[in-house]
């Protein structure tokens, strides 16, 4: 009779811790995993306290080479919401997914982007064509890109503050209008056809990873795409549709929280604008560790080299470095940038071979701790768009 | 035409040079070490000490941040308290060098795991630590350079000594009190060549610059002087040619060396007058 009571009770006190559970959990913030600093500073910026925000490649780390831990594998299982760069950004993500058990969306930032194409060997072709016509060509490419951009700023813009206004109140509504008028910008809109996209195009690139290049972290295109603003525009939407999918409870605020947002970045944007602006045409070039900052040249009109390639895995080699010191001799280029995450001795060595001086730290994938120049991704391009200026101009 | 393909990129190019003066340093210090390495078979030893010197490492790293040389000294620290302990577990029990060389670093890495996971970022160490051959700054060459000088003056007094302790262990021990000082010299200095070519080449410069030509000089000579002799100018032979390789068809640096020592090796490997396989083929023909 006792046993018989004691199931009983215990059978009672279980429901009710399930129901307290639950009930704990609506409230509770919405567990969510970013793969980099970055990522996990656009989230927090959208989530706000709706969601709790964990980051695996935190400050300073390198996302290129990085091993994740178990406590990385319990993060993504637990998460609702896994946010991922794409773009073969992270090489070792997959089989962590796999190994986690994970069984929530996967949001892939750049799924609406479009990509830089990189071929393996860019340094190569940099030598038989010459810089000259390099330089050029990158130049006029860079100008178009502004063009464009700014129209595009415009509609989005225009697009954007309707998409707060509307969604707020009535998400169901939300869809069809986005559907109707927003098609190209695709937030938000169709979130499954978009998830599907965004994981057919990875595997695409996982096989081209494979079939061609070398095992490298990256595939066919540079994953680097933060390093545009408009881009960033981009990354937020996709953050924004995926989480007011999530919790369509705080949907309103998270919209809000985009609208602020992107406000702030294309408010840099115009600033970092009139920064750039200012450096005269020879004055463009922007030697760096590895390439990281194709989508900040693009966008800025600027030129940026690096004796490493895109990954900060690869070797180099002595006609890359060569052909480095050649041109910064040539075009007299006066500053090298180091950065964060990367062995920056080879770059010295260039700076001590030709005279260069270094030019300071830029932040390429990753942020700075929270009492670093760069904490948070708005910090992070402000602060590399004020050190490029402030080295090329003197 | 001789000028621009062998001189002018070195008379061109700083980091040229400099990249061939620590290839010469680490083919005069780490090469001769590599030999008596084979001669222990112990030929594996710069591989294990690539991952025993995480421990070390990381704790430098914990202490100092990102600072070389406190990663550099605590790898140093790792990698000595390896190679002793090794050694002396050899020396006092029946367990061969090897196996308790292969005990040791796996609990050292173990450690060095364990506490990167724990305590360390997500920077990769050992990827920051490893240097390469075309980032050589002045206090690596010097540091290369040093131990290249502290190397072949250690061998100079302990040569014959060590090609005892390689070749008969026990009657060395037997006629000579110097047994254990030359085992734990040449250990020590093992580790020096090792940990030092890791913070200023990487990990396949060094070990492949050590191993390889002494792997090469093997096939033309029996004699451990004619060993080293050969095997340093093997060494520097495939620096010279792998940086004008890589200088000319834009291969990285540190492959094209070792696969130029490896290539080296190969032909030695067939046609080698001492046990290369051609001649072998020869003298059983003829028997």
């Amino acid at each position: 009779m006792t046993s018989r009571r004691t199931l009983l009770t215990l059978g009672t006190a279980l429901a009710l811790s399930t129901l307290t559970l639950t009930t704990a959990r609506a409230s509770e913030p919405m567990p969510v995993v970013a793969t980099f600093s970055i990522l996990g500073d656009m989230v927090g910026r959208i989530g706000g306290e709706h969601v709790a925000v964990t980051t695996l490649v935190g400050p300073d780390g390198d996302a290129h080479v990085y091993q994740p831990t178990p406590a990385d594998a319990r993060s993504v299982a637990d998460a609702d919401l896994l946010f991922v760069n794409g773009l073969e950004f992270e090489g070792w993500l997959d089989r962590l997914v796999d190994a986690s058990g994970f069984d929530g969306t996967r949001v892939v930032a750049t799924a609406s982007i479009e990509p830089i194409p990189f071929e393996e060997g860019g340094h190569d072709d940099h030598g038989e064509h010459g810089h000259d016509e390099h330089g050029h060509d990158d130049h006029a490419h860079g100008e178009h890109g502004h063009d464009d951009h700014g129209h595009d700023d415009q509609a989005a813009k225009a697009g954007h503050s309707d998409h707060g206004h509307g969604h707020g109140d009535h998400d169901h509504d939300h869809d069809d209008l986005a559907e109707a008028g927003h098609g190209d910008h695709g937030h938000g809109d169709h979130d499954h056809d978009h998830d599907e996209v965004a994981e057919a195009g990875h595997d695409d690139h996982d096989d081209h990873a494979h079939g061609g290049h070398h095992g490298h972290n990256h595939g066919a295109f540079d994953p680097h795409a933060w390093q545009s603003l408009d881009n960033a525009v981009a990354y937020v939407d996709e953050i924004t549709a995926a989480l007011a999918k999530a919790d369509p409870a705080n949907a309103a605020e998270f919209y809000q929280n985009r609208a602020a947002y992107v406000a702030e970045i294309e408010a840099l944007d115009v600033e970092i604008r009139e920064i750039l602006a200012a450096l005269p045409e020879d004055r463009r070039t922007v030697v760096t560790s590895h390439d990281a900052f194709g989508y900040f040249a693009e966008h800025y009109g600027l030129t940026f080299e690096a004796p490493q390639g895109l990954s900060t895995e690869s070797e180099p080699s002595a006609a890359d470095v060569a052909e480095m010191i050649e041109q910064i001799r040539e075009e007299g280029i006066s500053a090298v940038f180091v950065e964060s995450i990367t062995d920056n001795r080879l770059l010295q060595q260039i700076a001590r071979e030709t005279g260069a001086t270094i030019g300071g730290t830029l932040y390429s994938d990753a942020l700075s701790g929270p009492d670093g120049p760069a904490s948070t991704y708005i910090d992070m391009m402000r602060h590399n768009a004020n050190t490029l200026a402030a080295a090329l101009a003197s | 035409m001789i000028w621009e393909a062998l001189i002018e990129p070195f008379a061109a190019f700083g980091f040229m040079r400099r990249a061939l003066l620590g290839c010469v340093a680490i083919a005069i210090g780490a090469t001769p070490i590599g030999v008596f390495l084979l001669l222990r078979r112990m030929s594996l030893t710069g591989d294990a000490m690539a991952h025993a010197i995480l421990p070390g490492a990381a704790v430098g790293y914990l202490i100092a941040g990102l600072s070389l040389t406190a990663m550099t000294i605590g790898g140093l620290i790792a990698g000595m308290a390896v190679a002793l302990f090794s050694g002396f577990v050899s020396r006092a029990t029946p367990l061969r060098e090897d196996a308790s060389l292969a005990a040791f670093y796996l609990i050292s890495l173990a450690a060095g795991v364990l506490i990167v996971s724990t305590r360390g970022s997500n920077v990769d160490l050992m990827h920051v630590l490893f240097g390469s051959v075309l980032a050589l700054d002045d206090p690596a060459l010097i540091l290369l350079c040093a131990i290249t000088s502290l190397t072949v003056l250690t061998l100079a007094l302990l040569f014959r000594p060590l090609v005892l302790e390689c070749a008969d262990p026990q009657f060395l021990r037997s006629v000579s009190r110097l047994s254990a000082l030359t085992h734990f010299s040449f250990l020590a200095l093992a580790v020096l060549n090792l940990v030092g070519g890791f913070q200023a080449l990487g990990t396949l410069m060094i070990v492949g610059v050590m191993i390889l030509p002494a792997a090469t000089a093997r096939f033309w000579t029996a004699s451990v002087g004619g060993m080293i002799v050969v095997s340093v100018l093997v060494a520097i032979l495939a620096s010279v040619a792998g940086l004008l390789l890589s200088y000319h068809y834009s291969l990285p640096s540190g492959p094209a060396i070792i696969l130029s020592a490896g290539a080296a090796y190969a032909l030695s490997l067939v046609v080698g007058p001492v046990g290369g396989l051609a001649r072998t083929l020869q003298n059983s023909a003829q028997a």
